[in-house]
């Protein structure tokens, strides 16, 4: 049996499948059609410390390869997720990672308070959302305000902590160093490309907020090629992802660097998707000869 | 993985896909329906139309790329589906009015047909309105007490809200909207339902929202069939 077990600070993974914030809602739906617990990790919906609805309009949009979306971090709020969700997604045996967001650093400190007094494995920062000024995208695209604000989150949490970066970023290498140098324990990458698509019939933008996040397949390869620039110039681990939707794509991510990989729509395209490629990682694994990940990690 | 068994075109761009295999699904349920690999990247959310012992039956028109591909499907082909996911309509008593705009009919046969199998229905009508042609008004006929037939008109001008108990309907949102206000002030109760860009079709992603008294709403998890007095119409 090949070793698939991942540790981020003192964060375990049975595996190196994560799904993604925002596709794998708190757990609970696509836990009605298959074991989920056979997934190293799930990261929450994006919270943040009051409730939201959400953006008007359309939320979603097919590209060739790809979607775009603009959800808006409808969420119940931390307070409502912890009073609603967090029991059930604790029974799981699965790595809780809880996805936080905010609109000001305030907002996020009040966050990540809360949710450091509960019983959770790891928090994702999110400072990448596309969507919504609460998504913190603001603070992911500069090297000064990222420093500013995984400074102050580390010094309130001794919960493992991962930032989630913006491929939308001045410089993703950057933010990323910048992240190890404040104290994360790690990083995510990439979030949603900042997109837009416009009806012609109409002469209007399809989003109301005009501009939306593109994710899919349409990103793998310059996903790929982030996870290997920051992998090349970081020392804490990376968790991969952009439009992972095979095991093949997944052995990729881990031979650009990446310790976890994280699933996002390719769980809209296929329910099963995590299952699929975990088996095909370890059938390939069999295959090769692999008895561990780190015999392949990184090794371009 | 199931075969196609038929894919009859109806005209007006719309098809009966009827596929092999045994199936559950309650009226006003759907599937996620996928007849391709990676591309297009979302699977396409179908009511059922109707359920036999041997094979599930989707009615759907063609308004995209992913619509554009089931309507190529030839017998024998392979179709990909999830579900049966959502809340469908609810088993009701008394008099029942079914009403369907265009290709809001679809889930409207299955409704009919276990409507009809319940003793606690007296009584069971069907409004129908098509812009051009009326299609497969023999099969809904053979469920129905009485048909109404409306093309390029109103429906609802057929329609007498006072005479039933239970209200379904599905069609377009201003069409449900004007049988809820129809409804407004009287016993009957109206359910429609409604029909929004889907992603993952399971209630995790919350692309499908539907705004309504009780706040956001999942279409494909709480709907789509909702109570019609509940929602925020578009």
């Amino acid at each position: 049996m090949p070793n698939l077990k991942v540790k981020i600070a003192s964060a375990e993974f049975k595996n190196p499948i994560v799904m993604a914030s925002g596709t794998f809602g708190f757990g609970r739906e696509y836990g009605e059609i298959y074991d989920i617990e056979k997934l190293g990790g799930i990261s929450t919906k994006g919270l943040t410390i009051k409730k939201r609805d959400g953006n008007n309009g359309i939320r979603i949009w097919e590209t060739p390869s790809g979607i775009m979306n603009s959800v808006g971090l409808e969420n119940p709020g931390i307070e409502g997720f912890i009073k609603n969700e967090l029991e059930n997604l604790k029974k799981l045996d699965v790595t809780t990672i809880v996805n936080v967001g905010g609109a000001t650093l305030q907002e996020y400190v009040d966050a990540v308070n809360l949710i450091s007094k509960e019983d959770v494995d790891m928090i994702e920062l999110n400072i990448s959302c596309p969507n919504v000024k609460a998504g913190g995208m603001a603070f992911g695209i500069k090297e000064e305000s990222a420093r500013n604000i995984v400074r102050v989150i580390r010094n309130i949490t001794s919960l493992p902590l991962v930032v989630k970066l913006s491929p939308n970023a001045e410089d993703i290498v950057r933010i990323a160093q910048v992240c190890e140098e404040e104290g994360a324990d790690g990083v995510s990458l990439v979030n949603t490309f900042k997109a837009m698509a416009i009806d012609i019939n109409n002469r209007k933008n399809v989003f109301e907020n005009t501009y939306a996040g593109l994710s899919g397949p349409a990103i793998k390869p310059i996903a790929l090629r982030m996870v290997h620039e920051v992998s090349k110039n970081v020392s804490i681990p990376v968790m991969g992802m952009g439009g992972i939707t095979t095991w093949k794509d997944a052995i990729e991510f881990i031979m650009a660097g990446a310790t976890c990989i994280q699933i996002g729509t390719a769980n809209f395209m296929n329910p099963s998707a995590g299952i699929e490629i975990l088996e095909g990682i370890k059938s390939y694994m069999d295959k090769e000869g692999i008895k561990d990940l780190s015999e392949i990690r990184g090794i371009i | 993985m199931a075969n196609v068994i038929s894919n009859e075109y109806l005209g007006q761009d719309m098809h009966l896909l009827k596929i092999e295999g045994s199936f559950k699904g309650e009226m006003g349920q759907f599937y996620m329906v996928r007849a391709w690999e990676n591309y297009p990247v979302l699977s396409r959310p179908i009511s059922i139309h109707n359920i036999e012992e041997e094979s599930i039956t989707f009615l759907y028109r063609v308004v995209g790329e992913g619509t554009e591909i089931l309507s190529n499907l030839k017998t024998s082909d392979d179709v990909k589906l999830e579900g049966p996911y959502g809340n469908g309509f609810p088993k009701v008593t008394g008099k029942v009015a079914l009403v369907g705009g265009g290709m809001g009919v679809a889930p409207l046969y299955l409704a009919a047909k276990k409507l009809k199998q319940m003793e606690s229905v007296e009584k069971l009508d069907v409004y129908m309105g098509f812009r051009d042609e009326a299609i497969l008004t023999e099969e809904y006929e053979e469920y129905a007490d009485e048909l109404f037939i409306n093309i390029n008109g109103k429906v609802t001008d057929d329609l007498d809200v006072d005479k039933y108990d239970y209200i379904f309907t599905c069609g377009p949102e201003v069409m449900m909207e004007s049988v809820v206000n129809m409804a407004k002030g009287s016993n009957t109760k109206v359910y429609v339902s409604i029909e929004k860009r889907m992603a993952c079709g399971v209630g995790a992603c919350l692309v499908c929202t539907c705004k309504t008294q009780s706040g956001n709403k999942k279409t494909c998890k709480d709907g789509p069939v909702f109570l019609g007095e509940d929602v925020y119409y578009a």
